[in-house]
């Protein structure tokens, strides 16, 4: 599943990251990278971008970002 | 992990040494910079584009060294100009400017991971890094026990604890720093010997699509990262929400937060209003002295009028404007050092990116109401080049407040004291559609041209919410500073240079002294002496203006404006407001006769608007003409401030002048369609 559809204040772990190189590398420069743990924190008023924590830091992505994120609970 | 062969670097002849920092964006590196520094600062931009060169002198050890402030960067990857340009500094390759002998990494304690992350990619750089650790305070607080020693043990570079704003850890910052730049052997890189030996397993794939090398070093950095805090960092107990996270549960409230959101941005727009009228009417008014003490001690004649009437009315025009830049920016820094921005973004993104734009375009584009040029200043913030030329061209449709003087006249000549059903006045019906019509024509504006002509794939929106924190006073004051200094120097040499070209040209050619007759009043009585002379001023200087160049390209454009109900006076107005928006009620004194000193509610000026006649008899004005007026200046780039701005800010004169023809034509078709069509239907 992707990290989209991850509900908020649950946890999960990052496997794989899809899609477009350039969103994908800005990600895993972030810290998004396959192992990593990440957690949903909330969403934002319109329902889009959400907020996650991963690396003990805060980071916000449109859903469509979080969509190439592939992770299990 | 491998360890390498020592490799020495070439010595350096030179005897200058340079010293970059860099670091993450909030990790406090603007602070470092600063105290190092002092205010023995520079700022200028990298040649050819509008990403801001930061350098300063630091007195070290009896010696100056060049420290240049690198952008604020999340990685070295060359995906964005700041990138591009950090990398072109730490390789050398910026014209007059060294490649630097040492890099202070500013590392941010409380958010180690991501923040060590470009510390191994300078180090890739094979450039001697030195860490400076900032937030320990905070780090401490959420009880993280951080071992410097250890860690500088693993990265094999000195990790030094500052804190900043208390010139803690300096001393020995600075002495790791001189060794650091002295040195001859280069840095370690082990990670990058393991990431050739990364494969795919079953668990954890890596995107090995395209990018496969560069996405396998990504993966090895953090791999060596991860080593490093795990055996350098405890968390010694587990802390529940921290302040930030109950701060943040407020101000990003799906309900609560957009309506703190508005309640910030309306307390910024009103004190950016009424804070800033006070200091406003203080320099216009110290201008007009100033005007008026330089008009009688110097000698009469042209050099008089140059000085006063060109020189110190232009440019004190726009000088009046700095309160409030300097109260925007003063409220950027601080709603950026708090880390408050980032949560606008957050909570705006899906709104603003209907039209295109990007979640930080909201504050400059409010800004704007104000006034365009704080407003055009503040998209610094946006990182996107395309996004940021967007808001830019679209930043001076929102109603300045140097349009409401024009607004106030039109609508007091024409629409004052009527009303709709009795109690809505017209003339506030008016204003608010002058503002809505400009707010709309901008969002057409930018979804038009983000699908045409700035067209990008939407940018990613993964951005950091940094953690709540007090700003630097010294660091927003400085910035403020800086920013003032910058308008009035490069702006000031546009404005001054646009000033006397357009005092120039209703200046000359002279005309020479008439003499007016004058009849005797009602009761018989001869007109006074002061009556005369009043008389014939007036009279002078409005053949003056008509005979002038500026009166000649009025009668020059007359055809082309005529379609839009406006004669030759109203284009030589047209031309002057183009120093600035409100010039407008002033010139059209000047060429009604009725002296300089008239104001937007003054009667004389409405009386003889009202009474102008053209040269068939019919009036010049009618409430049609007064409405077209408004709408041309609702859209028009009548404003050489602006245009200074936007050259500055884009680097550009192609986009500058691309912006003042898109927003004249449009504001000419819209013009024509409303007095065209007003006729049409039965108006005017």
């Amino acid at each position: 599943m992707n990290l989209a559809k991850l509900s908020i204040g649950k946890e999960a772990k990052v496997i794989k990251i899809n899609g477009n190189s350039a969103i994908t590398r800005r990600l895993m420069e972030m810290g998004v990278i396959p192992g990593v743990s990440i957690k949903v924190i909330k969403t934002a008023p319109f329902g889009d971008p959400i907020e996650v924590r991963v690396r003990g830091y805060s980071l916000a992505m449109r859903r469509n970002e979080a969509e190439t994120i592939e992770v299990s609970e | 992990m491998k360890t390498e062969k020592q490799i020495t670097k070439t010595p350096t002849s030179k005897k200058e040494i340079t010293i970059a920092i860099a670091g993450n964006p909030n990790a406090g590196k603007t602070t470092l910079f600063n105290v190092l520094t002092g205010l023995r600062q520079k700022i200028a931009n990298y040649p050819g584009v509008t990403v801001e060169r930061k350098e300063g002198i630091w007195k070290l050890e009896g010696e100056s060294l060049q420290l240049i402030d690198l952008p604020g960067l999340y990685s070295l990857d060359v995906t964005s100009l700041d990138e591009q340009i950090a990398c072109d500094v730490l390789t050398g390759k910026v014209p007059n400017l060294p490649q630097p002998d040492a890099v202070i990494a500013v590392v941010d304690a409380t958010n180690l991971e991501r923040n060590l992350y470009l510390v191994t990619q300078i180090l890739e750089f094979r450039i001697p890094v030195v860490v400076a650790l900032t937030m320990m305070d905070s780090a401490e607080k959420q009880s993280l026990q951080i071992d410097a020693k250890k860690m500088s043990e693993l990265l094999q570079v000195p990790v030094i604890p500052v804190i900043a704003s208390q010139k803690q850890g300096i001393q020995e910052l600075s002495s790791a720093v001189m060794k650091a730049a002295k040195t001859e052997t280069l840095p370690h890189i082990p990670w990058l010997a393991d990431s050739e030996y990364i494969l795919e397993d079953d668990e954890i794939h890596l995107s090995l699509s395209d990018d496969a090398a560069a996405n396998k070093k990504i993966f090895a950095r953090y791999n060596f990262i991860s080593e490093v805090y795990q055996e350098s960092v405890k968390q010694l107990n587990t802390v529940e929400r921290n302040v930030s996270e109950k701060i943040d549960g407020f101000l990003t409230h799906k309900f609560f937060g957009l309506i703190i959101l508005v309640g910030i941005l309306l307390l910024v727009f009103q004190t950016i209003f009424s804070w800033a009228s006070l200091p406003m009417d203080l320099l216009e008014n110290a201008f007009g002295a100033l005007g008026d003490f330089v008009r009688t001690t110097l000698p009469e004649g042209m050099l008089n009028d140059l000085i006063v009437d060109g020189i110190i009315a232009g440019v004190g025009g726009v000088l009046v404007f700095l309160p409030q830049i300097l109260l925007l920016f003063l409220f950027l820094s601080i709603l950026e050092d708090t880390g408050y921005m980032a949560r606008a973004a957050f909570l705006l993104d899906k709104l603003m990116s209907r039209f295109g734009l990007h979640g930080k375009a909201f504050l400059p584009l409010l800004s704007s109401f104000a006034c365009a040029i704080p407003g055009i200043m503040a998209t610094r913030t946006i990182e996107n080049p395309k996004d940021r030329l967007a808001t830019i061209m679209i930043a001076p449709f929102m109603s300045c407040s140097a349009r409401l003087p024009v607004y106030s006249l039109m609508i007091a000549t024409f629409f004052a004291g009527q009303s709709f059903f009795g109690f809505i006045s017209v003339g506030a019906v008016l204003m608010l559609a002058m503002y809505a019509f400009g707010v709309l024509t901008a969002i057409i504006a930018a979804f038009i041209m983000k699908r045409t002509i700035l067209k990008s794939p939407p940018p990613p929106f993964v951005m950091e919410l940094p953690p709540y924190r007090l700003p630097n006073l010294r660091t927003v004051f400085q910035n403020m500073l800086t920013r003032a200094g910058l308008f009035l120097k490069r702006a000031g040499t546009v404005i001054l240079a646009i000033s006397i070209i357009l005092w120039a040209i209703t200046y000359f050619p002279r005309t020479a002294n008439t003499e007016v007759l004058m009849a005797n009043d009602a009761n018989g009585n001869p007109p006074s002496v002061e009556e005369i002379q009043k008389a014939n001023e007036d009279f002078r200087q409005s053949e003056q203006i008509k005979n002038s160049y500026a009166g000649r390209i009025g009668h020059v454009i007359e055809p082309v404006i005529q379609p839009l109900g406006f004669d030759w006076k109203i284009g030589v107005a047209l031309i002057a407001s183009f120093a600035a928006r409100e010039v407008l009620v002033s010139t059209l004194s000047i060429i009604y006769n009725v002296g300089k000193d008239e104001n937007e509610e003054s009667e004389t000026l409405i009386s003889a608007i009202k009474d102008a006649k053209k040269e068939d008899g019919t009036p010049v004005w009618t409430p049609l003409t007064a409405l077209t007026l408004m709408v041309f200046f609702v859209l028009a780039m009548q404003c050489m401030s602006t245009v200074a701005v936007v050259r500055r800010e884009t680097n550009s004169w192609a986009w500058t002048l691309f912006m003042v023809g898109y927003m004249t034509i449009l504001a000419y078709i819209a013009a024509f369609l409303t007095y065209q069509g007003g006729k049409f239907l039965g108006f005017g």
